[in-house]
């Protein structure tokens, strides 16, 4: 049994943050494992505080005008469009 | 085809008249991005997709001379040990029947084992060029984070994955290698590597008279009897032909594991954020509203093992539990960068082998992701630490099951592990 109590609603509450639809199967299988994955985890309670790379810097190019896909190149994967654009749900 | 799944896509691209790689065969691992050829990443989500561009890697090989047979089987987004996730069905190590070819670049060693293409790409995010070229009897470089460029890579995990190559022996892999590596304008994290005059094939010479190898004994401890038995007969190889060894301390990898993923699975999460059936990936429909619709898409696209990192990585990034898994795991990573940068200063290289464990029977180890994702516990380190790292053929346990031995180098020490791993294979 795990230590890690994870409940049906938590996993429940991340699929819908990520935006993943679960059946009720999925859900009680990941609520299981996710019990067990997660207390493996716990083991990075272990680990001291380190201090991380100070010397990292930002690579930078010249902001300019580049060849680049066409629209319809960019379009070409896309299940569905119209009029050039992209075609979506609803927004509601 | 072939009769052990090796490929997603069997669709011949032809390269220059000339080249390095003229009159040979490079197969592609399907999560590289081929203009005008299906690339799915053994994803259903993907399934029809097809680039409008080609990745940098293959350009590359294009101009190198090199024919691409195809587009190599996988787990799906690269996420398994064992390329059995794929939606395109499980490979068979054609090598070890009955047993699984390793993952993700499953499909890529098996191919290349099979001799059904010359050579092969990989790509490895915590092992999965250097699993399966031990699990199939073949040689795999993961190359040090910077050097090869990871454009038209469809990403799983950007701060730990690289490109790289599989072939049947170190001085194959060093000449694909030198094809792929080198500063990409499209990807800025790449870098020009010291000495990038030198040839990595030149590297290849076998010469390991007065090479010091460290093993850190963390990675022997718990694996298979066999495989450690295997580990140091060839050991005792190099021993014999000039190099010495001695035992490190490397105490942050027994976190490396959790570490790795935790920071997988959290950028995973984000990476795949994009496939929502409107960009691409397949469409749920339209009805309901855009979250209800985005839901059912990925529902419908994902396979059960990117699902549960999704998820697990939204959890170890959401509010109340970042501090606890993402900034611990961030620690375990700058521990495990030191821990190496540590016994990189008394040793050439570092040597363990490549997996704890033989090649697992198919369908073993599918119920159980902890044990799993156990298995990539050495190899997965070096990822943290932005590492080059090979994987040579050290032999085959009693039961004749293949064995790799893994050499680690330091940052852009690609001559040193091709060196050291050469006087193997």
């Amino acid at each position: 049994m795990s230590d890690t109590a994870v409940d049906p609603d938590e996993v429940r509450h991340v699929a819908d943050l990520a935006r993943v639809d679960l059946d009720d199967e999925e859900l009680t299988r990941f609520t299981e494992q996710f019990g067990d994955i997660l207390d493996a985890f716990e083991a990075l309670d272990e680990v001291p505080e380190t201090d991380r790379e100070s010397e990292l810097a930002n690579v930078m190019r010249p902001d300019e005008v580049r060849e680049s896909l066409s629209q319809e190149e960019a379009l070409q994967n896309a299940p569905e469009s119209e009029e050039g654009q992209f075609k979506g749900p609803k927004v509601s | 085809m072939t009769d052990y799944n090796g490929y997603i896509t069997a669709e011949t691209i032809d390269g220059a008249d000339d080249g390095p790689l003229a009159g040979r065969t490079v197969a592609v691992k399907d999560n590289i991005s081929t203009e005008g050829v299906q690339t799915t990443a053994g994803s259903a989500m993907l399934e029809g997709y097809v680039p409008p561009y080609d990745a940098t890697v293959v350009e590359r090989l294009k101009a190198a001379g090199a024919t691409i047979p195809g587009k190599t089987n996988m787990d799906e987004f690269g996420m398994g040990t064992t390329t059995e996730t794929s939606a395109y069905g499980a490979v068979e190590n054609p090598v070890a029947e009955g047993h699984v070819p390793g993952g993700s670049s499953g499909g890529s060693a098996a191919v290349v084992a099979a001799g059904d293409a010359d050579m092969a790409l990989g790509s490895d995010t915590g092992g999965s060029i250097r699993c399966p070229a031990a699990f199939c009897g073949v040689v795999g470089i993961k190359p040090t984070y910077g050097l090869v460029s990871r454009y038209g890579l469809i990403a799983y995990a950007n701060s730990l994955e690289q490109i790289g190559p599989i072939a049947p022996s170190v001085e194959e892999a060093a000449q694909l290698l030198e094809v792929l590596a080198g500063p990409d304008e499209n990807d800025a994290t790449t870098r020009e590597a010291p000495d990038a005059d030198d040839s990595y094939a030149d590297a290849a010479d076998g010469d390991v008279d007065g090479l010091s190898i460290g093993v850190p004994t963390e990675l022997l401890d718990g694996a298979d009897e066999a495989v450690v038995e295997t580990f140091w007969d060839a050991m005792a190889d190099l021993e014999a032909q000039g190099a010495s060894y001695h035992e490190v301390d490397l105490p942050s990898v027994e976190h490396a594991v959790e570490a790795y993923y935790v920071i997988a699975m959290s950028e995973a999460s984000s990476n795949l954020a994009r496939f929502d059936g409107v960009r691409y990936g397949q469409s749920g429909g339209y009805e309901g509203n855009w979250n209800e619709s985005f839901a059912d898409a990925r529902e419908e696209g994902f396979g059960e093992e990117v699902k549960r990192r999704v998820l697990l990585g939204t959890y170890a990034l959401s509010a109340g539990y970042h501090d606890k898994y993402y900034k611990k795991a961030q620690d375990a990573r700058a521990w495990v960068k030191q821990d190496f940068d540590e016994a990189l200063e008394d040793a050439d290289v570092l040597a363990s082998p490549t997996m704890p464990v033989p090649p697992m029977k198919r369908g073993e180890s599918l119920d159980d992701p902890l044990t799993m994702y156990l298995a990539d516990a050495n190899t997965t380190p070096v990822n943290l630490a932005n590492l080059p790292a090979i994987s040579v053929p050290a032999g085959e346990t009693d039961d004749g099951l293949p064995v790799g031995l893994q050499i680690v180098g330091p940052a852009f020490g690609e001559r040193e592990i091709i060196r050291a791993g050469s006087a193997l294979a």
